[in-house]
């Protein structure tokens, strides 16, 4: 008899292992939904841990009022499907309470804004854990972070202090009004969580496939045109064939030109794909240490 | 390099500024093709940017901001990367003796450990720590990297002469299976491709090694131990009496119909159902996630195990281990109090005794000095308030390990290694 895992069912495994440690060690969890391929997985895989019981926590989506209506739609269909609570937080709320200002000018985006939004939401609802579909893989620092993020009583990361984490001994005891950042799916790669999807044949938004749309060209990336983004006079835009790899707000999500129109097609675009996939995130392209900085607030 | 059918390895490197690590990191990363353009064009830019000669690898695996401008690596950093034949965590952890602690954090879950050995020094004291940490951490396989072979002349003398002083240094460690690999990081030599200047070596590459390492028996699959992790009862009418116990195997392999054992009350029944990730299936093993559901009811819950009537882990109080001590505001207290995490269970603790510090250059044991500092290695005796279920950590690395935390900051302070 041969015992050994696949590389993602051994994923899996570790994966489910952390959610249920989350519901274990913490009175009240929840899991940010960003309508992105890494929160479905989180969602699908939440869903297998603790089946065939409902999931134990919320979801928390933080609406910048910017989002691709294609997400929208797609996280309620999901949310109906797992019988899954949802929480919505906006930033068009917090604007027009004046707890947040709105960035002007033609880069403008509402990315920073979610930080406050998300530690108030955090706050509102008493949530001492919150769970995140943050990758090592994608960005430097995030390849520090633990799965078991220790954060203040003001939401910041102090990544040259973070608990050493080691075996399988989850360390989430912590102090009131302190809480945690949970990343279950820190050891996958964009290849892995695509070869799971495809493996466990996951339903997901249109966005990520092929289709044609109205694109304009900013800074060597590709936006999709919306109403959101303010177009210099020089801007033109033009019709392509195009697919996101990241799912975000409109204003910062870079498209990709593609064919890719099915995951195997998906699949092999990303195994020969000489760029990373935050490549096309505009708000990583801020300074060198972008996602640091962004994170020690609080950032997600 | 989209075969989903690949295992997944997890190995570790532990090095200081020169010799080489972020190198040969860099160049396994760069000759499997895992870098990717944006980021080779960034690190190029940052190197040009500081006036550094080339393309500065090292920028790859140095994140954090303190780190880029100090130019060391201070945190356990994670790469990855993957070939068609199989998928690689790298824990990338700093050398130097004061990041001990890092370095035992990304020990604990690799199946390899990696050492440079600079081919112009030899086994110095830093190559002797990475051995006996490896050792402690009982990582199944080692290989040495005499590393710089370029600087040497690709030397067999010089080679051998390494691999001489190492295997009678390892003779007196815990580790079985070793290997010598002589190679140039900055050159390639011997990492991906084979070089033609090493005629007079016969062994494999260090990435063919790496490839082909048999990992499959790196678990236990003989002890039987299924700690519980959570409980899941749906309430619902379609699973009315539904209860499944929920966790990760430690070791062993359970079937259903097989009779079983649940700590600490010693009751006996069998095992009705188990169901994984992809549903119900016939037997469990480590490391898989499932959910055992059991013939009787009787009333489990987290921390508890399921076991063999014939093959039981140690029910014990007083629990002996090494421990690698980690909290920079204090030292270890004798008769202090800790919290102690073992497997899925929790606990008080109490030190009865420090044994003696462990010098991790020098293997010497130091009865007279007690105090144990951060990156320490001290053999102590633990007093615990409730029983835990334990194996030795040579038998079992998740039934043998533990960790414990302070109770006023809530920090992991230390990790032990059942004796």
């Amino acid at each position: 008899m041969d015992y050994s895992l696949s590389h993602i069912k051994e994923l899996e495994s570790e994966s489910i292992f952390v959610l249920r440690e989350v519901a274990a060690q913490f009175e009240n969890p929840v899991l940010m939904f960003s309508g992105g391929k890494d929160s479905i997985l989180m969602v699908y895989l939440a869903y297998k841990a603790f089946y065939p019981a409902k999931i134990p926590f919320p979801l928390l989506h933080i609406d910048t009022g910017h989002n691709f209506p294609e997400t929208i739609k797609y996280r309620d269909d999901l949310v109906e499907k797992y019988g899954a609570k949802l929480i919505v937080g906006s930033v068009q709320d917090a604007i027009d309470k004046k707890l947040v200002v709105e960035e002007t000018g033609y880069n403008a985006s509402r990315n920073s804004l979610q930080t406050a939004v998300l530690l108030e939401s955090l706050e509102n609802g008493k949530f001492d854990a919150a769970l995140g579909g943050a990758r090592r893989d994608e960005e430097k620092a995030r390849a520090k972070e633990r799965f078991f993020s220790h954060r203040d009583e003001f939401g910041q990361w102090d990544p040259k202090n973070q608990r050493p984490e080691l075996w399988n001994l989850f360390n989430g005891n912590c102090r009131i009004g302190e809480h945690f950042r949970i990343f279950p799916i820190s050891n996958w790669t964009e290849l892995d969580v695509w070869q799971y999807l495809a493996y466990e044949k996951v339903e997901l938004p249109s966005l990520y496939f092929a289709h044609e749309r109205e694109v304009l060209e900013r800074d060597g990336i590709l936006l999709a045109d919306c109403d959101y983004i303010r177009k210099r006079p020089e801007e033109k835009t033009y019709k392509a064939t195009v697919r996101c790899r990241t799912i975000g707000d409109m204003t910062c999500t870079g498209v990709w030109k593609s064919d890719a129109s099915n995951v195997e097609d998906i699949i092999e675009e990303i195994a020969t794909t000489r760029l990373t996939e935050r490549g096309g995130r505009t708000d990583d392209k801020r300074s060198e240490t972008s996602m640091e900085d962004r994170k020690k607030q609080g950032y997600f | 390099m989209s075969n989903q059918n690949t295992e997944l390895l997890r190995f570790t490197t532990a090095g200081s500024v020169d010799d080489g690590k972020s190198t040969l990191i860099g160049r396994m990363l760069y000759d499997s093709k895992s870098i990717f353009q944006d980021q080779y064009d960034q690190i190029k830019e940052v190197s040009e940017k500081r006036g550094e000669e080339g393309v500065n690898l090292a920028l790859l695996t140095d994140g954090l901001r303190s780190e880029r401008e100090q130019g060391i690596t201070i945190d356990v950093a994670y790469r990855y990367f993957a070939t068609p034949k199989r998928k690689f965590i790298i824990a990338d952890t700093p050398g130097h003796i004061q990041y001990t602690r890092n370095m035992v954090t990304g020990a604990s879950t690799a199946n390899v450990a990696l050492i440079l050995v600079d081919a112009r020094n030899g086994v110095v004291e830093q190559t002797k720590r990475h051995a006996i940490i490896a050792s402690l951490l009982q990582i199944p396989h080692l290989v040495v990297c005499i590393n710089k072979m370029d600087l040497v002349d690709y030397d067999e003398e010089t080679y051998n002469q390494i691999q001489d002083d190492f295997e009678k240094f390892a003779a007196k460690l815990d580790v079985t299976d070793v290997h010598y690999i002589p190679i140039s990081a900055l050159m390639g030599d011997n990492v991906v491709h084979r070089s033609e200047k090493t005629k007079w070596y016969e062994g494999p590459t260090l990435m063919y090694y790496l490839e082909n390492v048999h990992i499959a028996s790196d678990h236990n699959f003989i002890d039987s131990r299924f700690p519980i992790q959570y409980v899941i009862r749906p309430y619902t009418d379609e699973f009315h009496d539904y209860r499944g116990y929920a966790g990760r195997m430690a070791g062993g392999v359970l079937k259903v119909g097989d009779e079983v054992t649940l700590l600490p009350s010693g009751f006996s029944t069998k095992i009705s159902q188990i169901q994984g990730p992809a549903g119900d299936q016939e037997e469990c093993f480590p490391p898989e996630s499932v959910s055992i559901l059991l013939e009787d009811d009787y009333d489990l819950s987290r921390g508890d195990m399921i076991v063999r009537a014939n093959n039981q882990p140690e029910v014990t109080q007083d629990i002996e281990i090494m421990l690698v001590w980690f909290d920079q505001s204090a030292p270890l207290r004798l008769n202090g109090k800790y919290t102690v995490m073992h497997t899925t269970k929790q606990a008080r603790c109490i030190v009865k005794d420090i044994r003696y510090k462990l010098d991790i250059n020098t293997l010497h044991r130091d009865q007279e000095d007690l105090e144990i500092k951060m990156n320490d290695v001290a053999r102590v005796v633990l007093r615990t308030t409730k029983p835990l279920f334990v194996d030795s950590y040579r038998k079992n690395r998740i039934t043998g390990s533990m960790i414990l935390v302070d109770e006023g900051t809530n920090n992991t302070v230390g990790a032990g290694m059942v004796i």
